[in-house]
C-alpha cells in the first residue's frame, strides 16, 4: 500500500508560554519551540504499521518553509521512507483551502492508495483532510481511531464520535483519513534515529514544479484570513490564590469545605 | 438579505442542543438575516425533529431518504450540495459529525470556510469577522472570511446563548425530491459503544482530574493518594488515556464522559474546550497549573500557580491533618 501522510510544523503547546508581540497583533515568535503536530505523529505511526503488515511505502509531505524540513526528517527517523517539502513564497498566506490545493497537486503526481492527515493541528480547524478528499473526489473519514486493512479495494475504519463511542465504516480506496490521537502509541525517536536520516536528500517542489496556479493559493487565493491575535477579556476569570504554599493550601481547604469538596 | 442555513444534528428523534444556539450565532452575523433550519434523516425521527425545529425557526427544510437514516457525512454532503442555493451561508456544529461534513461541503459548494467560531463581530462589505481560538485555547484570533460567494462556518457547541424552546409555527418544506443521487463510497456499519470501566467517574461528587502535567505514569499514584484523602475519584484528560496510563472510562470531555461533580480539581490540565465540554452542572473548579497563562484559569473558580507534583502531596498531608 502506498501511503502519503501530511504533516505540519507547529508551535509546541507543551514547551511554550504564548505571548503577544509588542504590537499586540501576532504571537511573539522569537523563542517559540516548534515540533510536529501531535496528531501527525499518530498518522505516521499508523502508516508505518500498515506498511509493516501489508507492504508498500510511507511518504511524508509538508507545506512550509525551509525550517519545515526538520519535521519531515523527524518522521523519516520514525520510519517513513520518503519526504517531500512543498515550499514557495507564493504559498505564504494560504488558508486551509490553499494548503489543500497545494497538497492535491502533489498527490496527483503520485499514485497513493491512502492519504492520512492529523485530525487537527495548532489552529484547531481540522479542515485540510476533508477539503483534500473533496477536491480529489476521494471518500473521507475524520477522527479515525482504528484502521483494518483487509483488502485492496476497501478498508474498515473506526471513527471516534461523541462520548468515546466508535462508528465503524467501510470505505473505498483510495481515500483520505484524518487520524485521532490514541489510535496507536507513536514510537520514540532518539537522537540516533535523527542522525541516521540527517543526510537523506529531501526533494523540494515549488508552485511551478507542482503546476499550481499561484493565484489559487497563498494570500491571493485565501478567502479566510487571520487579522490578528488578541487577549480576550477574561471576564471574572479564576480567583488566584497567592502567598506561600501553606497559605494557599489553608485558603483552598476553607473553600473546599464550603463547596462540599471535603 | 443574508440567508443563513443551520444544519441540525439529531439523534433518536431529538435535536442536539446546538439547534438552539444557531439563532444567536446567526443574529451576530447579521441581525436581519433569515435563518432556515435544515434537517436530513428518515421517517418518524426526522418528522419529529423537523416539527420541533418549526417551533424555533420560521423556515425548515427537510430531506427524507433511507440513505440519510444514519448521518453519513458523505451522503449528507451530497444532499446539501444538491438542495442549498449557491452563495448559501451554512452553519454547522463543530462536533465530530460537523468536522466530518463541513470542510468537504465548503469545497463542493465552492464557498469560503471558517472553523470553530466562538463569536461573530458582524459583516463589513463581503468580510464576515469572527473570533476563534488557536493552540488549544491559549490564544484568540480575529479572522475574516469572504462570504460573497457563500460560506460554510462551524460554530463551537455551547459558545452561543441558546434561545428558548419556542412556540413559532414555521413552515416545513420537503426537499426530498431534490436530493439527487446519494450513492457513497463510504458505508456505515455500526456504532460500537464505549467500554464500561472499573470506576464510574460520573457518580463522584469530587473529582481529582489529572492532565498531561502529571508527566509520568508513576506520578498517578500521587493524585490517587490525594483523591483518597478527599474521598474523591481520579479522572483525567485525553492524553492520559492516549498514553494508556488510565482507562478510557476515566476520561472527561466531549469524546469521553460528561461529569457533574460538586468540585472539580483540574491538575495540570490546560482547559481545552473538548475537555471542559465534559464538565457540566457548574461545579466549583479548582485549577492548579504551573503556567499562569493556562486557559483553564479563564474558566476555573479558583486558580493556583504551582507544580502539581509538589502541590498535591502537600495538600494531601494538610487534609489528612484536619
Ligand atoms: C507556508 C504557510 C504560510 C501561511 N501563512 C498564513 C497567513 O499568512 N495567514 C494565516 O492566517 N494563516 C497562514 N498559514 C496557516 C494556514 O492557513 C494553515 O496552515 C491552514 O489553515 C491549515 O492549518 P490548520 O491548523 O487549520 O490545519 P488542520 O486542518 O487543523 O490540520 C489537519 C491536518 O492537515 C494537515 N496539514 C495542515 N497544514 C498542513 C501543511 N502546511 N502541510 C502539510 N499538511 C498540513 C496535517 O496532516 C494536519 O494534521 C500559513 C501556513 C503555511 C504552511
Ligand atoms: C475531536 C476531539 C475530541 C477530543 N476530546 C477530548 C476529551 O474528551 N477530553 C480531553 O481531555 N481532551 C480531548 N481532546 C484533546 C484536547 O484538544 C486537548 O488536546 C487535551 O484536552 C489536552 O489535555 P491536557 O490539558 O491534559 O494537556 P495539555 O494541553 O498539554 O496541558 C497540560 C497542562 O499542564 C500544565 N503542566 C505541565 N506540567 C505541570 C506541572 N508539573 N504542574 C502543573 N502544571 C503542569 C501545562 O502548563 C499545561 O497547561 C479532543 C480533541 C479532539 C480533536
Amino acid at each position: 500500500m502506498e501511503i502519503l501522510v501530511c504533516v505540519k510544523r507547529v508551535p509546541d503547546t507543551a514547551e511554550n508560554e504564548f505571548e503577544l508581540n509588542s504590537d499586540g497583533n501576532d504571537l511573539d515568535r522569537d523563542d517559540l519551540v516548534y515540533s510536529v503536530n501531535e496528531w501527525d505523529n499518530y498518522a505516521v505511526e499508523e502508516a508505518i504499521q500498515i506498511v509493516d503488515k501489508v507492504g508498500g511505502s510511507v511518504t511524508v509531505v509538508t507545506v512550509g518553509d525551509d525550517e519545515a524540513e526538520e519535521v519531515l526528517r523527524r518522521e523519516m527517523a520514525m520510519g517513513a521512507n520518503n519526504g517531500v517539502l512543498l515550499a514557495d513564497d507564493a504559498f505564504e498566506g494560504s488558508d486551509g483551502k490553499g494548503i489543500a490545493t497545494i497538497l492535491k497537486a502533489e498527490i496527483e503526481k503520485g499514485s497513493y492508495d491512502l492519504i492520512l492527515t492529523g485530525a487537527q493541528a495548532d489552529e484547531g480547524a481540522g479542515q485540510v483532510g476533508g477539503m483534500l478528499a473533496a477536491m480529489l473526489d476521494y471518500p473521507y473519514a475524520s477522527l479515525v481511531n482504528k484502521i483494518e486493512v483487509d483488502g485492496d479495494a476497501k478498508i474498515k475504519v473506526g471513527r471516534e464520535i461523541e462520548g468515546g463511542n466508535q462508528e465503524m465504516n467501510e470505505i473505498e480506496l483510495p481515500c483520505v483519513l484524518s487520524i485521532q490521537t490514541g489510535i496507536n502509541e507513536p514510537r520514540y525517536v532518539g537522537i540516533r534515529g535523527i542522525r541516521k536520516v540527517a543526510k537523506v536528500e529531501i526533494p523540494e517542489k515549488d508552485a511551478g514544479a507542482l503546476g499550481i496556479d499561484a493565484s489559487a493559493v497563498g494570500e491571493a487565493g485565501a478567502k479566510t484570513k487571520r487579522v490578528d491575535y488578541f487577549v480576550p477579556d477574561m471576564g471574572d476569570g479564576a480567583e488566584m490564590l497567592e502567598g506561600s504554599t501553606d497559605e494557599i493550601i489553608e485558603q483552598l481547604i476553607e473553600k473546599l469545605k464550603a463547596k462540599g469538596g471535603l | 438579505m443574508t440567508q443563513i442555513f443551520a444544519y441540525i444534528p439529531h439523534k433518536n428523534g431529538a435535536a442536539e442542543d446546538v439547534a438552539l444556539e444557531y439563532p444567536e450565532a446567526a443574529k451576530k452575523i447579521d441581525a436581519g438575516a433569515s435563518v432556515t433550519a435544515v434537517v436530513t434523516g428518515s421517517g418518524a425521527d426526522l418528522d419529529k425533529v423537523a416539527g420541533d425545529m418549526a417551533k424555533i425557526y420560521s423556515e425548515v427544510i427537510k430531506v427524507d431518504n433511507a440513505a440519510l437514516a444514519y448521518p453519513n457525512a458523505e451522503v449528507v454532503r451530497k444532499a446539501l450540495t444538491a438542495i442549498l442555493p449557491a452563495n448559501a451561508i451554512v452553519l454547522v456544529a463543530h462536533d465530530t459529525f460537523g468536522m466530518d461534513l463541513a470542510p468537504g461541503l465548503s469545497v463542493k459548494l465552492d464557498s469560503a470556510y471558517a472553523a470553530d467560531a466562538i463569536d461573530f463581530e458582524g459583516v463589513d462589505g463581503d468580510a464576515l469577522k469572527l473570533v476563534r481560538q488557536e493552540l488549544g485555547g491559549a490564544v484568540s484570533t480575529h479572522v475574516t472570511t469572504d462570504i460573497s460567494a457563500g460560506a460554510v462556518i462551524t460554530i463551537r457547541p455551547g459558545a452561543f446563548a441558546p434561545v428558548d424552546g419556542g412556540s413559532a409555527s414555521g413552515t416545513i418544506t420537503d426537499k426530498s425530491g431534490d436530493a439527487g443521487d446519494l450513492a457513497a463510497k463510504r458505508t456505515f456499519i455500526e456504532v460500537v459503544e464505549a467500554e464500561v470501566g472499573d470506576v464510574d467517574i460520573t457518580k463522584s461528587d469530587v473529582l481529582v482530574s489529572i492532565g498531561r502535567g502529571i508527566e509520568d505514569e508513576d506520578n498517578i499514584e500521587i493524585a490517587q493518594e490525594l483523591a483518597d484523602a478527599m474521598g474523591a475519584v481520579v479522572s483525567c484528560s485525553r492524553p492520559i488515556v492516549d498514553a494508556k496510563w488510565l482507562e478510557k472510562s476515566r476520561q472527561v470531555g466531549t469524546s469521553g464522559q460528561t461529569v457533574k461533580p460538586k468540585v472539580y480539581m483540574a491538575m495540570g490540565i490546560s482547559g481545552s474546550f473538548q475537555h471542559m465540554g465534559g464538565v457540566k452542572g457548574n461545579p466549583f473548579i479548582v485549577a492548579v497549573n504551573k503556567n499562569p497563562k493556562a486557559p483553564i484559569f479563564q474558566v476555573a473558580d479558583v486558580g493556583i500557580v504551582e507544580d502539581i507534583l509538589d502541590f498535591m502531596p502537600e495538600l494531601q498531608e494538610a487534609i489528612e491533618d484536619l
